[in-house]
């Protein structure tokens, strides 16, 4: 069988102010009819450069630098814009990375969808109108009619995603360019989108190039893997032979960080049930208007343990996070801490326990004063819960600061850094660093990892898994993501709609799910294959 | 956004010994950003006059030479002399210290209001808000200029009510700004950060949210300031402002004006000067607010 497309010694390069900096350096690799092939890197590596280049849609200030693209019998880096127009959409489309920002908010869904038709077709007004509606159909909406109206700030991120997928296979197209199609979403709605497109290319026999960060994705939906580098095809091979037997030591490195793959997830000690409970959590309720973001809650973490909540978005894992920390104050119910009635405090008078209580926040960067430096974010903590008058002198704290930054793992040197000039790795050291600088003894984890890379994110759990160890933590971890939930928990919570389903120790709910919600979020993890070790 | 932090990862730190020697960086720094120094020379130039206007002019401005009177720009008296014989030059100058004064003596009246009111609304929220932002609108639906024209008429007139009345029109969008700053910090996370770290609710205010919200303030205060400048002018103008003999720009306009068929320069210096400022200030405040975008 010929290749549909091949790519050869393909290098592409960015101008920047210092000049023209190669990010793709000499990419080969053969996509051929019906098959799919997955790309895999974290941020950086190039990965979606190289899909862009594909296409032909590469920003203004970046460039083919060398190597060609064969299109079937046409060569597509030779291609003039008028070329180009006739490829895409037609014979290559794109499946967009971030569905929020990639629909027009002020046209209609189906409108936009039509375009795709008007372009390259010749159908008259309604029979593109009929294929727009089967084409929804086909992407699994039920109410055609209406949908093809709406707007797409009407639409969740699944379904706008939907569309998306609609307009990519609008003229049947050989090959699409999936590009981080299900990041930002759902589990359960990946694995909707996911199977959507295995079934189109069953279907029809089109070719995929799925660019993606997450292995488990790379693993169950894929023919062959890539596995990118710094610019650069490490290693690039039937999806089962790289995965079994990776040859290349960045691919088995990314592999060892996968959740399930973790060394230390295999090693839990049981937390013994006689241990004194620190948080205790009944009846919670918490209402916003008149939308209960979280509906009669109940649950205890005991000293020392690691008490997951896992849900979708809108399950109200977050509100409880709130609540925990006195951000929010509980619409009824009752929660304690270390004892502590904490049910009616505000915020101030919660004060006091912020010693014992702290957080850690998705997204480090966002919880850094933009004018502090990783010294002033540290300190903060210090300074604010002092007793007494403020010490004198410049950086009256700086032992103590140093003293958190090491142990997360950050060298001293750190204090006098900026967090814009770290990486996304880095910057959680510093956000881990400042909760446990007054040494609390609750540590509250809002999804720590979900916007790291997976060998970034690997070492920052490792990290958290020490720090427990050697301080006694008790974590309440918020997450979504289920594998990491399992490598991680003692115990285990699910969410959903505000309640809490399921819960249990982690291998329970894990190998036992009681409730059909749960087996459904177990079923939508992706790259069950990765798992070695864990029964 | 309109902040002065640079988002953008920092770029690599040349080599030791190639940096370029100071007057070619200058150089470099003059042609990047040419029109903007000429407008920091510009208000550096009439905040000099304002301070030290001695240092400038030798004239009395308010010397009276009947002899020598609607004289012509010439080397003794760079820009004429006016109907009463005075250096027209020398009254430009000292024009400075009334017109730049009372701008910023608006532009506080403005700034100090507005900041507060601002983060009253936008930290508490609620009935404070709607009660303090229905009287901004209020204050925004008249126009501007007639408000402070009736303002000056229940204070008096003179300098010091002028600026006041043009402070008190220009609180209403300075706490617009404010409010919507505030607001932003407020529900940020990096203050829930700094309240989950325990930090008060009057640490917060002073040591995140109002040196946050410093930025884009800044960028509005020079642009209001070039505004006060020519709304003083023209108060003054109408006799609202600046009293005789005290010379002030829209004064010495509005003293020209008899005169502009035949002695031009009468108007047409006092009149540039202004042009200048304003557009000098409003060239810095666009510098200021536009780092972002760039």
């Amino acid at each position: 069988m010929t290749a549909l497309l091949a790519v050869e010694g393909l290098t592409v390069g960015y101008r920047t102010r210092q000049g023209l900096a190669a990010v793709v350096h000499d990419v080969s690799f053969e996509v051929e009819p019906g098959q799919v092939l997955a790309i895999v890197g974290e941020s950086g590596s190039g990965k979606s450069t190289t899909g862009h280049a594909v296409l032909g849609l590469l920003p203004g200030n970046g460039q083919v630098l060398g190597g060609r693209i064969r299109f079937r019998d046409q060569v597509l880096t030779e291609l003039g814009p008028r070329g180009w127009r006739d490829v895409r959409g037609r014979a290559v489309s794109l499946i967009p990375q971030d569905p929020a920002v990639s629909l027009d908010p002020v046209r209609r869904v189906g409108h936009q969808v039509e375009d795709v038709l008007r372009l390259h077709t010749d159908l008259d007004a309604r029979a593109r109108r009929e294929r727009v509606h089967e084409l929804f159909d086909l992407v699994g909406f039920t109410d055609v009619e209406r949908h093809y109206a709406q707007y797409p700030g009407e639409l969740s991120g699944g379904m706008r995603q939907r569309v998306l997928i609609a307009s990519a296979i609008a003229v049947e197209p050989d090959l699409i360019i999936a590009d981080e199609p299900t990041s930002g979403l759902d589990a359960t709605v990946q694995k909707q989108v996911l199977d959507l497109i295995d079934d189109l290319r069953v279907r029809s026999g089109t070719s995929v190039v799925l660019v993606t960060h997450d292995l488990g994705v790379a693993a169950d939906r894929s023919d062959r893997i890539g596995v990118m580098q710094d610019g650069r095809l490490v290693e690039h091979g039937p999806t089962a032979d790289v995965i079994a037997d990776p040859q290349h030591a960045y691919t088995r490195r990314l592999l060892d960080s996968v959740p399930s793959r973790l060394a230390f997830a295999r090693e839990r000690v049981e937390v013994p049930a006689d241990r004194e409970v620190v948080v205790e959590v009944a009846d919670l309720r918490k209402v916003y208007g008149d939308v209960p973001a979280v509906d009669g809650t109940s649950f205890a973490v005991r000293r020392g343990e690691t008490f997951s909540i896992v849900g979708e978005s809108g399950s109200g894992k977050s509100t409880t996070a709130r609540v925990l920390t006195g951000l929010t104050r509980a619409t009824s119910g009752r929660v304690s801490i270390l004892g502590a009635d904490v049910t009616d405090l505000g915020r101030r008078a919660f004060r006091p326990l912020r010693k014992d209580v702290q957080i850690v926040y998705q997204n480090p960067y966002a919880s850094f004063d933009p004018r502090f430096d990783v010294y002033q974010v540290v300190e903060e903590p210090l300074r604010s819960l002092r007793e007494g008058p403020r010490p004198r002198g410049r950086r009256p704290y700086r032992d103590q600061v140093v003293a958190a930054l090491e142990a997360a793992a950050l060298p001293a040197d750190f204090v006098d850094r900026h967090p814009r000039e770290l990486s996304g790795g880095q910057r959680q050291r510093v956000a881990i660093a400042r909760a446990l600088v007054i040494e609390p003894k609750v540590v509250v984890l809002d999804e720590p990892i979900s916007a790291l890379d997976v060998s970034v994110a690997a070492q920052i759990l490792e990290l958290l898994r020490r720090l427990q160890a050697e301080r006694d933590l008790t974590y309440v971890f918020i997450s979504h993501d289920l594998a990491v939930v399992r490598a991680i928990s003692d115990r285990v919570a699910v969410m959903r709609h505000g309640r809490i389903v399921e819960q249990g120790p982690v291998e329970q709910v894990f190998t036992a799910p009681q409730t059909g919600y749960t087996v459904q979020l177990l079923d939508a993890i992706a790259g069950r294959d990765l798992t070695v070790g864990v029964p | 956004m309109t902040t002065l932090v640079d988002a953008r990862p920092a770029p690599a730190p040349a080599p030791a010994g190639t940096r370029p020697a100071a007057p070619v960086r200058a150089l470099r720094l003059l042609r990047r950003h040419g029109v903007l120094v000429v407008a920091l020379a510009v208000v550096a130039l009439v905040l000099a006059w304002a301070v030290l206007p001695g240092a400038f002019t030798g004239h009395d401005p308010i010397a009276v030479d009947p002899a020598g009177k609607l004289a012509p720009p010439s080397a003794e008296h760079w820009f004429g002399t006016d109907q009463l014989g005075r250096d027209l030059y020398s009254r430009v100058v000292h024009g400075a210290r009334a017109s730049l004064s009372g701008a910023a003596v608006a532009v506080a009246v403005g700034v100090v209001l507005g900041a507060l009111l601002g983060a009253l609304a936008g930290w508490f929220g609620g009935l404070l808000d709607s009660v303090i932002g229905r009287g901004v609108d209020v204050l925004l639906s008249i126009p501007g200029f007639l408000f402070a024209i009736t303002i000056v008429v229940l204070l008096g007139f003179g300098i010091v009510q002028a600026a006041v009345a043009v402070g008190l029109t220009l609180t209403a969008t300075f706490t617009r700004l404010v409010r919507a700053e505030v607001l932003k910090a407020r529900t940020s996370t990096y203050v829930e950060a700094a309240t989950t770290s325990g930090a008060s609710t009057f640490d917060i205010l002073r040591r995140h949210v109002l040196p946050n919200s410093l930025a884009s303030t800044l960028a509005l205060v020079t642009v209001q300031f070039g505004i006060a400048i020519i709304w003083i002018a023209s108060l003054s103008f109408l006799g609202l402002g600046a009293q005789p003999p005290e010379p002030e720009w829209g004064r010495l306009v509005a003293e020209g004006r008899s005169y502009i068929a035949t002695r031009g320069w009468l108007t047409l210096w006092p009149g540039l000067t202004i042009v200048a400022v304003v557009l000098a200030t409003n060239h810095i405040s666009r510098h200021l607010s536009g780092r972002d975008d760039t």
